[in-house]
């Protein structure tokens, strides 16, 4: 489950100290935009002293690390993987060759040190228009890449265009990506929502990127996190039609009949695992707080 | 590891631990400030030597003014002021 | 037969009230850290050479420091309050009285005075609007205050009453709180007080997302707690999480359409804003926090001032927290079995009181503690509180960021809270939680001098504080 995604600096101890214990599924720590030049290396050296020691047992683990044309990019790498983070988001990813060359670095990593290889998993940031007209390779790329993650600020800029808040300049970009990571087989996520303080916003453009096929989206605010979650999470009726999907298996298991159907409408595979997925989520999400 | 030159890492925001290291002649001297010295003091002192030690470091004053910072955020300020001190990487 | 009451001058007015050597001088504290009257007072005694005096305070704030040098040139040997922060408290902890100080509870305080365990022999009532007969008000006046509550038992049993205000109406002001029966002498000053310090603009809820992520679960507590129906009954603090609690919880009110009966205590805009919401039918208010629930208790019939015996009195037949459903109250320790620290901080020093907690904590169906698990290293959960201000078996859950403990004599609770999916958690295993991540804290050492006595709210002593030892 993988419905929000908060971006948390990643040279803040006090931010660090609770950062599993705000809601989101997914943390990103991150040592890229959200750390200045001169304290890349306290930043990569106290996210590693966290995961070694905090253990984050509450939420999935991104590290956003520096892009490719800076010297940050390995020594990120060479403090962080020994710790096994669940991804690694690399930023600024414009064709399949620059996600290789950080899979590349990353096996290297995981033989030093005795990890299974492709342990660590990567959610490649595509924020340049040259990524999305290659996010189909980008996805299809290498097995490491499990999920896609759009940057819509970055983006727009590229595009010679103004980033507002109605977002019709990334409508084709954010289709694109959910059209590619879907023939991909792999997940996709949206661009943050920038105005801390306007929730009705926020919460439509969740909607929005929902209905479009994105699997969640990314967070700057800690605030926004359960406005997107709620958006992301099962409804009620959901979690019902689930359990009668579930029901009406059993059912017919129980009668040793092949063909199930609920209401008049077969159920396939892909309705099972969407119903098992729903009853996982609905378990998870201790009491609504979240 | 050699302390080549003064250096300093962390910050005095609560929860973090401001770090400088000098070089010394004289062994290890730590000076400890904090916000809960009386509950922590010792612990904070101890956990300062156990990194200087496990990067071989024989000859160093290290202070700290500490806000509240939890073992691995004084480990983690330690070891980049350490790192900083001795002119490794950035 | 007496015309008016006016009295020229704060000394003259000492002076005609008889203050003497030995005697017991009362003050309330609704201008909270922006009051003059209490340092007012003191100076001009302190100048009329009185010594030996016992001060009765509803609570005690840093803008009180100039009673240091009171306790030093043994102007004042004794002090009763309900809540002492900043300075005062600082020294009190480093030994400076002789006698230990008595704390009591906002409830336990009026029980005192008005059974006669306590008496006072000059009460000095800071009013933001009197007229010369002495029927005065919070409501009104550059230094408007809101309630006075609290000043309403020494009102009526002390043996001199001096109202001081900085607001003097003709006679009669209408729309009285304390009347002119109780009042001896009227004093005019320039200021009572500073309105900056009395009151906020406006009270903000909390930005911090630890503290709104508990605020949340709260919430959740109270909406699968069995108590979150029609005539609903609810009192918060005005700090951190509880105030941010109150918020989630007026979102689900609203969302189920649920009318409360009312909420109790120190009041802020949000609460009063659940009242115009229609969340509640009324608000019973002791003290104001801010500009809103001044506002609020001049104009709206429906916000009601209650006296201190009114709002938490254990003597008398009843009083409001009996009637509560919910109260969310803070802590700065809080330990396995569930008793509360809300009067010294971990190095010892006196930093707060009970005010409240403990009357509402024993009135309320259900008394919850708002916490993050730590804070500045220090574990919020502990084997031993260094000071119990409200005892455990009258505080039903814990709700932290890490996890939400409930207390053994709730199973019933426990077992609503775990159906509703919410992260219920052994209190010992909370306290490993938080030290996992902060270490284990070496234990304070305190000196053997009692320097206080917390006096529960049926007037038993259910702690000493012990003075701080100083490097």
């Amino acid at each position: 489950m993988r419905r929000t995604m908060l971006f948390l600096p990643g040279n803040s101890p006090a931010i660090l100290l609770n950062a599993d214990t705000l809601g989101s599924d997914s943390i990103i720590l991150d040592l890229e935009d959200a750390v200045s030049p001169t304290e890349k290396d306290s930043a990569r050296i106290l996210v590693r002293n966290a995961l070694k020691y905090l253990g984050y047992k509450n939420c999935e683990i991104i590290v956003r690390i520096n892009p490719l044309d800076t010297d940050y990019w390995k020594k990120d790498l060479d403090e962080i993987i020994p710790l096994k983070p669940d991804m690694i988001m690399p930023t600024k990813v414009s064709d399949a060759d620059y996600v290789l060359t950080i899979d590349k670095y990353i096996s290297e990593l995981e033989e030093k040190y005795g990890m299974e290889q492709g342990t660590v998993k990567l959610i490649p940031l595509i924020e340049t228009t040259l990524g999305i007209e290659n996010a189909f390779n980008i996805a299809k790329s290498c097995p490491r890449v499990t999920a896609m993650f759009l940057g819509g600020e970055d983006l727009t800029a590229d595009l010679h265009c103004k980033r507002t808040k109605e977002s019709n300049e990334i409508f084709y970009s954010r289709c694109r990506m959910v059209c590619a990571a879907r023939a991909a087989g792999i997940e996709v996520y949206d661009t943050p929502f920038t105005d801390v303080d306007d929730d009705e916003g926020l919460v439509k453009d969740a909607q929005f990127a929902k209905s479009l096929g994105f699997s969640g989206k990314a967070s700057i605010s800690p605030r926004h996190v359960h406005a997107i979650n709620d958006v992301f999470s099962p409804t009620e009726a959901e979690i019902e039609h689930a359990h009668a999907v579930m029901e009406a298996i059993e059912t017919a298991k129980a009668q040793g009949r092949g063909v199930i159907s609920l209401n008049g409408k077969m159920i396939d595979a892909p309705i099972v695992s969407r119903a098992k997925q729903v009853l996982e989520m609905a378990a998870a999400i201790n009491g609504g707080a979240n | 590891m050699i302390i080549k030159s003064k250096a300093v890492s962390g910050t005095m925001e609560s929860n973090d631990i401001f770090v400088e290291i000098e070089p010394s002649q004289k062994g290890i001297e730590v000076e400890v400030q904090s916000i809960v010295f009386n509950q922590f003091g010792k612990q904070i002192e101890d956990t300062v030597k156990d990194v200087l030690n496990s990067f071989d470091v024989d000859n160093a004053l290290v202070r700290v003014n500490d806000r509240g910072a939890v073992d691995c955020t004084i480990r983690a300020r330690v070891e980049t002021a350490l790192k900083r001190a001795a002119n490794e990487v950035k | 037969m007496k015309d008016n009451k006016l009295i020229s001058s704060v000394k003259e007015a000492i002076t005609a009230a008889g203050v003497k050597d030995g005697m017991t001088l009362s003050f309330h504290h609704h201008l909270r850290n922006g009051d003059y009257v209490l340092n007012m007072v003191m100076e001009a005694v302190a100048e009329l050479g009185i010594k030996n005096l016992k001060l009765n305070v509803s609570s005690i704030f840093e803008c009180h420091k100039p009673l240091i040098e009171h306790i030093k040139n043994g102007v004042v040997t004794e002090i009763e309050t309900d809540y002492m922060s900043g300075s005062v408290g600082k020294a009190i902890s480093e030994g400076i009285m002789e006698k230990p100080v008595i704390f009591r509870s906002h409830g336990g305080r009026p029980d005192a005075i008005l059974s006669g365990e306590s008496p006072i022999d000059i009460a000095f009532v800071a009013a933001p609007t009197a007229d010369p007969m002495g029927n005065c008000s919070g409501k009104y006046g550059p230094s408007a205050c809101g309630s006075i509550g609290y000043a309403f038992p020494d009102a009526m049993a002390a043996k001199k009453v001096v109202v001081i205000t900085d607001n003097l109406v003709p006679y009669p002001l209408v729309d009285y709180s304390i009347e002119e029966t109780y009042v001896d002498y009227v004093v005019k000053v320039d200021k009572i007080g500073d309105p900056s310090g009395i009151v906020s603009g406006t009270t903000k809820i909390t930005r911090d997302p630890v503290g709104l992520m508990i605020a949340r679960y709260a919430a959740k507590v109270i909406e699968h707690s069995g108590l979150l129906k029609d005539g609903f009954a609810f009192q918060t603090g005005a700090g951190g999480a509880s105030l941010a609690a109150a918020k989630f919880l007026k979102e689900i009110m609203l969302e189920k359409g649920i009318k409360g009966s009312y909420a109790l205590g120190g009041i802020t805009s949000y609460l009063v804003d659940m009242l115009n919401a229609g969340c509640f039918e009324a608000l019973m208010d002791v003290q104001c926090f801010d500009l809103g629930a001044i506002e609020s208790i001049r104009t709206n019939p429906k916000h009601m001032e209650v006296s201190a015996q009114r709002y938490a009195s254990n003597y008398y037949k009843s009083s409001c927290v009996d009637s509560l459903d919910v109260v969310i109250l803070g802590a700065t320790q809080i330990d396995t079995d569930f008793n509360v620290n809300v009067h010294t901080d971990s190095n010892g020093y006196i930093m707060g009181g009970s005010g409240g907690h403990s009357d509402t904590a024993a009135g309320a169906k259900l008394a919850m503690i708002v916490a993050p698990l730590s804070r500045a290293r220090l574990s919020i959960v502990v084997d031993k509180v260094l000071t119990v201000s409200t005892p455990g078996n009258t505080i039903d859950v814990l709700v932290t960021q890490r996890g939400i403990a409930v207390n053994p004599n709730r199973p019933e609770l426990k077992e609503r809270l775990v159906k509703a999916g919410l992260p219920i958690v052994d209190i010992h295993d909370l306290k490993k939680m938080a030290e996992e991540i902060t270490g284990v804290a070496e234990p304070i050492k305190t000196g053997d001098k009692v320097v206080a006595k917390v006096m529960y709210r049926d007037g038993t002593c259910i702690d000493e504080i012990k003075n701080v030892i100083t490097k």
